[in-house]
């Protein structure tokens, strides 16, 4: 790695893969060193956006404005019907709060909002100041709850403890609080609950529709196009079938622990991993064969038409590098065999929050000589780009920009996506997007990667 | 039907905000340090705050935006931020090798205590700035005014910490920028040439955040005031400030400095407002103004005579900042439109006191708010209660906008759905004429779509 300059402090963030040399393992699970340009966000961004999806909740940002500003309506979670989650909603606190307490305007706003808005109920955000000056939430949303009638629930999301991850954790917990609440009469047997899909561009409708198709009841997703009452009920399923490791993962030990419910990891990007992620709830009812064979029948009559559409893509772009740089790392695993079964090889993976058995298993999948990179920023990024030669960046808005100025096609595989990317359906948008992004003649306009026109 | 819940009915709040008109204080202090050259803005606070102003500023400019961050653990808000920005200083200059760290501070620096002027001074006292580097800093709370005064803070703060007065008066001429595009920056540079008048333009984010394609991802673009030029500006004749709220201040801190008298002006949006601009250039350098402004001017004069009968009555609600939102009330009035409604979220006596003067003369009738609860629910409430032809505001007012079904033109920050406010500017004759362009479009496609079909006019 000589020949690249990366950060003094971050060189065992970065590895490039070699075979027949110990190399060591990736070290993940820290937080930016201080005066980085780091492209992560923090604990209060992980639980706003878990939660976001739920669509007959308010979503009230106990702090100053900025934190309730920069995520007002900006991850496209579709709702097929209340969008309350698409509002903004913030006590705004001024100095005087912060010396005084906020307790009286956070109480005040719930007031108001819950008479305004009737919700199901309502998250509470703590954001850093909230956790310095002491206000007591818990109390304020208790006090609310039993006058109002609605669960009121405080998410302990106070920007500086933590990373995003344990953002994901207090929203989990909060979710929690809400599971065991519903009746779970009429539940059938072969129920699951789809755990970590956030209805991105409504992919959450596409991969329900997958299972209901098989004969499976799906009580609750969380927490695309969510409801509270779908929530309260989601103890009453038989397994838990978790996307997205980061978000979700502790959600589903604890439903384990609690209700005894298994669960399983998948992901529904690529035909590969979507397959298998309908197989591998299949085989959890071996009672039932008629599961199983819907399953095959789906996944056999989707790809007889997916994977001839495909070979026009696939003959485009063979040959094609890509490079990702995606949040959770498990994202990275399906992308990778996605981009594979187009043609494209990946020489720059990496992500925000992965740990290390995620990298584990990244280093494994990789070809010889892919570089690998947790946390990472634009500096790095945009250095591994130009000498991996890669033709593509998968990534989320701040890395969108950077792939253009370099000249190189761009995929949004994050809150910016505008077609579902998951499902079957979703691996051809997404082979259709990489094609048109990487195959666009606009590049011939464009200095690329630093040449001259 | 996004908004369907929005009721008619106008309560008083006791606390809540819903839909703000407004951010919070440091991406303003993000954005002013982009327009100096050669500048890594810093965000002393927790991890989010930087990547959230960062992916705002990102989408509004689809262009990359650096800064680096103090990354606070629980640690740090328990013992200090110190720790964390003198690290982050050594970091940063290793690393990303910047000429200036323009450091700002956040809700959560503020309340632990960090004093950003102790902690860079300790950083000079310890030796951690190299020889010809420099860090600066700005106080931006979250909780106090909104991105607007953190813009004006770091420009003040700009000001100050690098003005240098030697006592020889050099021939030009300050322009302190207010909140806007990097397109008007260029704009009042070009009409500056035009005028012949020699003037430090500061913040410059043209150049910066409207890069062209190279094939390269360029840390710092070549755009931005130099230091050079930020040096010289206290030996500068005169500071004009484009904005009461996010100019003013700094060009008082710089007659403090340095002893250059400023006049405030609004920043030139129409026709009034730049009749003001270039007539104080004219005057305060002594220049006659050239016959290529005039002709401009002629041209917006002559289609506001050509257009009127479209535009006469037409009302309009509006909200946005308050340097921007004042001359463009004012183009509305001299357009013969009504504006009936107007926000700010963004707190100000002066800026309420100038736009009630406004109101009072021209248009006693309308509904005007700023401040606290000053969001777009309220002015949501009142289009239902008074409706209006024009919706003009960021780009969360298309939400407004379609369940009002009524026009709406894209004006000030954040604009997230649509380019061009990068690139060609609403300041100057020019820019208003342009503006007025926009304001005609829409309101004449409203009114060839609602047309009957017998009233459906080839000729307008």
């Amino acid at each position: 790695m000589e020949q690249i300059g990366i950060l003094e402090g971050r060189e065992r963030q970065v590895l490039e893969k070699k075979s027949g040399v110990a190399q060591a393992d990736i070290a993940c699970d820290t937080s930016s060193l201080s005066g980085s340009v780091s492209q992560r966000a923090c604990v209060f961004c992980g639980s706003r956006v878990v939660l976001y999806p739920v669509a007959d909740a308010i979503h009230l940002v106990h702090g100053p404005i900025g934190c309730a500003a920069y995520t007002w309506d900006i991850r496209g979670a579709v709702s097929s019907g209340p969008e309350l989650h698409r509002l903004s909603f913030s006590t705004d606190l001024q100095e005087m709060d912060v010396i005084y307490g906020g307790e009286k305007k956070l109480y005040h706003s719930l007031i108001e909002l819950i008479e305004q808005y009737k919700p199901k109920a309502a998250f509470i955000y703590s954001t850093c100041i909230v956790g310095l000056i002491g206000d007591d939430i818990e109390a304020v949303c208790k006090k609310v709850a039993r006058e109002t009638g609605i669960p009121v629930l405080p998410v302990h999301s106070e920007g500086f403890k933590g990373t995003k991850k344990d953002g994901y954790k207090a929203a989990c917990h909060a979710l929690m609080k809400l599971i065991g609440t519903g009746s779970t009469e009429d539940i059938s047997k072969y129920s699951i609950n789809i755990l970590g899909e956030f209805n991105l561009a409504g992919e959450a409708w596409i991969i329900r529709q997958y299972y209901e198709k098989m004969g499976i009841e799906v009580v609750a997703t969380l927490t695309g196009d969510g409801r509270i009452d779908a929530v309260r009920r989601a103890h009453g399923a038989t397994l838990n079938v978790v996307q997205c490791s980061g978000s979700m993962t502790w959600l589903a030990k604890e439903m384990e622990e609690k209700y005894g419910i298994p669960y399983i990891r998948v992901s529904y990007f690529g035909i590969e991993d979507m397959s298998k992620s309908l197989y591998d709830v299949a085989v959890k009812f071996p009672d039932r064969p008629d599961i199983m064979e819907a399953a095959k029948r789906i996944v056999s009559e989707e790809v007889k038409t997916l994977y001839p559409s495909l070979q026009k893509f696939k003959k485009a772009l063979t040959g094609k590098k890509a490079a990702i740089y995606v949040g959770g790392a498990f994202k990275t695993f399906s992308l990778i065999k996605a981009l594979r079964s187009i043609g494209m090889s990946v020489v720059l993976a990496g992500s925000q929050t992965g740990n290390k058995d995620d990298y584990a298993r990244l280093k494994e999948m990789c070809d010889e000589g892919t570089v690998i990179v947790d946390d990472s920023n634009p500096v790095e990024l945009s250095k591994f780009i130009l000498e991996k030669g890669a033709d593509l960046l998968i990534g989320g808005v701040k890395e969108r920009p950077i792939a253009f100025k370099l000249g190189i096609g761009f995929c949004d595989h994050n809150h910016e996506r505008k077609i579902p990317l998951a499902g079957f359906i979703g691996m051809y948008n997404f082979a259709l997007e990489v094609y048109q992004s990487v195959m666009s003649p606009v590049w011939q306009f464009a200095p690329r990667k630093g040449g001259s026109l | 039907m996004l908004l369907r819940h929005t009721s008619k009915e106008v309560k008083v709040r006791e606390g809540l905000t819903i839909n703000p008109a407004k951010t919070c204080q440091p991406i303003g202090a993000m954005y002013a340090a982009l327009g100096i050259h050669g500048c890594l803005p810093h965000s002393h606070g927790s991890q989010g705050c930087c990547s959230y102003h960062r992916s705002t500023l990102t989408r509004h400019y689809k262009e990359p935006v650096m800064a680096a961050t103090s990354s606070f653990t629980e640690g740090a808000s328990v013992f200090g931020g110190q720790a964390n920005l003198l690290a982050a200083i050594d970091t940063i200059f290793a690393v990303y090798d910047p000429d200036i760290i323009a450091v700002h501070s956040t809700c959560l620096s503020e309340t632990i205590g960090d004093d950003l002027q102790q902690i860079t001074k300790k950083a000079s006292d310890d030796g951690k700035i190299p020889e010809g580097k420099y860090v600066i800093y700005a106080s931006t709370p979250s909780f106090v005014g909104s991105h607007v005064t953190g813009y004006s803070n770091m420009v003040a703060g700009i000001a100050t910490q690098f003005a240098e007065s030697t006592g020889v008066k050099k021939n030009q001429f300050n322009i302190i920028a207010g909140w806007m595009e990097p397109s008007d920056m260029r704009e009042i540079k070009r009409l500056a040439k035009v005028m012949g008048i020699n003037i430090v333009l500061f913040p410059d984010t043209s150049d910066v955040l409207d890069a062209p394609q190279t094939g390269k991802h360029v840390f710092y673009p070549k755009g931005g005031t130099t230091v050079d030029e930020l040096k010289s500006s206290g030996d500068s004749l005169a500071s004009l400030a484009l904005g009461s709220i996010s100019a003013e201040p700094a060009a008082i801190s710089l007659e403090k400095k340095c002893k250059v008298p400023f006049e405030t002006l609004d920043i030139p949006i129409g026709l009034t407002a730049t009749d003001r601009f270039i007539m104080a250039i004219s005057k305060v350098a002594g220049v006659t103004v050239p016959d290529e402004i005039t002709a401009d001017r002629g041209r917006l004069v002559d289609v506001m005579c050509d257009m009127e009968q479209y535009l006469h009555g037409k009302r309009v609600a509006l909200f946005g900042d308050p340097d921007q939102i004042l001359p463009l009330t004012e183009f509305l009035l001299d357009l013969s439109m009504k504006p009936l409604h107007i926000v700010s979220g963004t707190p100000g006596q002066k800026f309420e006191k100038q736009m009630r003067q406004l109101l009072d003369e021209r248009s006693p009738e309308t509904n005007f708010k700023s401040g606290l609860q000053a969001d777009m629910f309220l002015l949501h409430q009142w289009m239902k209660n008074e409706p209006v032809d024009l919706l003009i505001g960021n780009t969360y007012g298309k939400y407004m906008a379609r369940d009002e079904d009524i026009p709406f033109i894209r004006f000030g920050f954040p604009i997230l759905d649509r380019i061009g406010h990068s690139y060609f500017p609403n300041v100057g004759y020019g820019g208003s004429l342009r503006l007025l362009e926009k304001i005609l479009n829409v309101i004449m496609d409203r009114q060839d779509r609602d047309a009957l079909e017998e009233k459906f006019e080839l000729v307008m």
